[in-house]
């Protein structure tokens, strides 16, 4: 079974849930930013959590499928369409051979999800299909889809109805409050600093990617200097340069840097981070690692009970 | 040494602020005690200049288990842990066309060319860590008298493989990327090769070495490269 693209979209990539190991050769783990709905894509079609499928920042593809197959759409609140008729997202949806699917601009959120069951069949890639496009490597001969792209689909269980009792939102908030870890250079920063950090809104800015969420907003200042001997840079890790202007490092995300990062975004709000569009509002509370790491495992107890097998 | 939360996934191990041998080798060998030891729950690690960060997963180990455990190896970590070393010999055609700053960097340091080529090419290099773009290795071991402060405007963009100086650091770029080192030659080889199976060619704590080449051998070497039929001086 093969997917032909047909419109592929700004950019829509294929990712799995990333290629760990190999950030001290300053390669990074790439995979998707909103984690939650990449995994849940997968589960809906009856997929492993690793499997690959699509991830596609704003408009999403056109494509047809040349045999049976089920895939399901999560993510950013994209309208899907079916041969041109509305199809739904958060379900399982069974094509047939010649079917034409189009994912459009999302009313809110930014990234869709897109898999297949069986998973995209592209290269491992030092043990992953994920598609790291600065580095031109994994995915699809290492870049972004295009149209006439033509991706094989790999040996699928049989397909099963499957739905979301309560699809989680995604985006659409006006302002999106994501926990913070201060740290690792907290004590590089002014108390004033940190209270603006905490105390302000800030603006997604359009210069955000993969790589990093830019956001603009109350300069937040350093005690004393901006620069650092280089360091090593977490997901989530919020880098401040001598503007004062945030930038929160992501899945592509540079190994090592050296400027000081003031706190680290929680591994389990990344993903809502992510679907923050262009001119809406981030805000930041601090927890302890403590509780982090219990917000982590109710993250991931959520996540295990919102799958629903639809026996009617 | 201090351990600094870095999220919920990651904790800095950082032994000082400075760049120095000492700092970093604690750091290395850090990493190569971990990795020996099969750490519960640590999943991989970035070593730097002076820090050791370490992403672990908190579902199998608790904050204070994995800090406790780092503690411990941090007190063993010292230059007699490590392996040898391997020296690496990289060929480099100092010629002007690809060394964009190689007569500008002479002028300022008042050195003619060919001493400029000889103290840079003699020296031997090392790799404190990879990082930044794929493969980029930040090495020290320059001659005092060819340190330079790095450019005032950095170019927006210096092809892979361009081999720099800067301040007390030898740079040698692994994509074509922006930069404000003061470019000397350029290695025919391939720091990051996205295509090859073993993509990388440096490690953090290798030695690596220049060694001059005139144009005509460059030209030569890079198609052995493109062809794969290259085998780097790796000892």
């Amino acid at each position: 079974m093969t997917v032909r693209i047909l419109d592929a979209g700004p950019l829509t990539t294929v990712q799995d849930l990333g290629r760990p190991g190999h950030l001290r050769y300053g390669i990074p783990p790439s995979g998707p930013v909103d984690r939650a709905s990449f995994v849940l894509a997968n589960r809906l079609v009856g997929n492993a959590d690793t499997a690959a499928g699509l991830e596609c920042t704003y408009m999403g593809p056109r494509f047809r499928v040349d045999g049976a197959c089920a895939i399901a759409v999560t993510g950013a609140a994209a309208p899907v369409t079916l041969n041109g008729e509305p199809a739904p997202r958060w379900t399982t949806i069974v094509l047939r051979a010649g079917d034409e699917v189009r994912v459009g601009a999302p009313r809110t959120g930014v990234l869709s999800y897109l898999a297949f069951a069986g998973g995209l069949d592209v290269p491992l890639v030092l043990g992953s299909r994920s598609t790291y496009v600065r580095g031109r490597l994994g995915g699809l001969q290492g870049r972004a889809l295009r149209p006439g792209d033509v991706l094989g689909v790999l040996e699928g269980p049989p397909p099963a109805a499957r739905g979301l009792a309560t699809p989680p939102p995604v985006g659409g908030a006006a302002e999106t409050l994501v926990r913070v870890v201060l740290g690792p250079q907290a004590d590089r920063f002014s108390a004033e600093g940190i209270r603006t950090l905490l105390g302000s809104a800030y603006e997604m800015t359009r210069e955000s990617d993969r790589m990093g969420a830019r956001l603009r907003g109350p300069r937040v200042e350093h005690a004393r200097g901006h620069d650092i001997i280089s360091d090593g840079i977490a997901l989530g890790s919020i880098q401040v340069p001598g503007d004062g202007q945030p930038i929160v490092l992501l899945v592509d995300r540079q190994s090592t840097g050296g400027y000081t990062k003031v706190a680290t975004v929680c591994s389990f709000d990344i993903g809502r981070l992510g679907q923050v569009k262009p001119g809406q509002k981030v805000a930041f509370t601090a927890v302890s690692v403590a509780e982090a790491h219990r917000l982590l495992r109710e993250s991931d107890a959520s996540l295990e009970g919102l799958l629903r097998e639809e026996t009617a | 040494m201090r351990l600094l939360p870095a999220g919920d996934l990651a904790v800095s191990v950082e032994f000082g602020e400075e760049i120095s041998v000492e700092v970093n080798t604690r750091v290395r060998a850090l990493e190569f005690l971990i990795r020996e030891k099969g750490l519960t729950g640590v999943l991989e690690m970035v070593p730097t200049f002076r820090s050791l960060l370490v992403y672990y997963d908190p579902r199998a180990v608790g904050y204070e288990a994995v800090c406790e455990a780092i503690a411990e190896l941090a007190r063993q970590a010292s230059t007699a842990v490590l392996p040898p070393a391997r020296t690496v010999e990289l060929p480099c055609c100092y010629d002007t066309e690809l060394g964009l700053d190689l007569e500008a960097a002479a002028t300022r340091l008042r050195l003619p060319v060919d001493e400029l080529v000889r103290l840079h090419s003699g020296a031997e290099y090392l790799v404190y860590f990879i990082g930044f773009t794929p493969g980029l290795p930040y090495m020290t071991g320059m001659p005092e008298r060819i340190q330079l402060p790095r450019l005032e405007t950095p170019r927006t963009n210096v092809p892979a493989q361009s081999v720099g100086i800067g301040g007390i650091q030898c740079c040698i770029y692994s994509v074509d990327s922006p930069g404000g080192y003061w470019i000397l030659g350029k290695t025919p080889l391939r720091l990051y090769d996205p295509e090859a199976p073993d993509p990388i060619l440096l490690r953090p704590g290798d030695r690596v070495r220049f060694r001059p080449i005139a144009r005509d051998e460059y030209e030569r070497v890079a198609a052995r490269v493109a062809a794969r039929t290259w085998r780097p001086v790796i000892t």
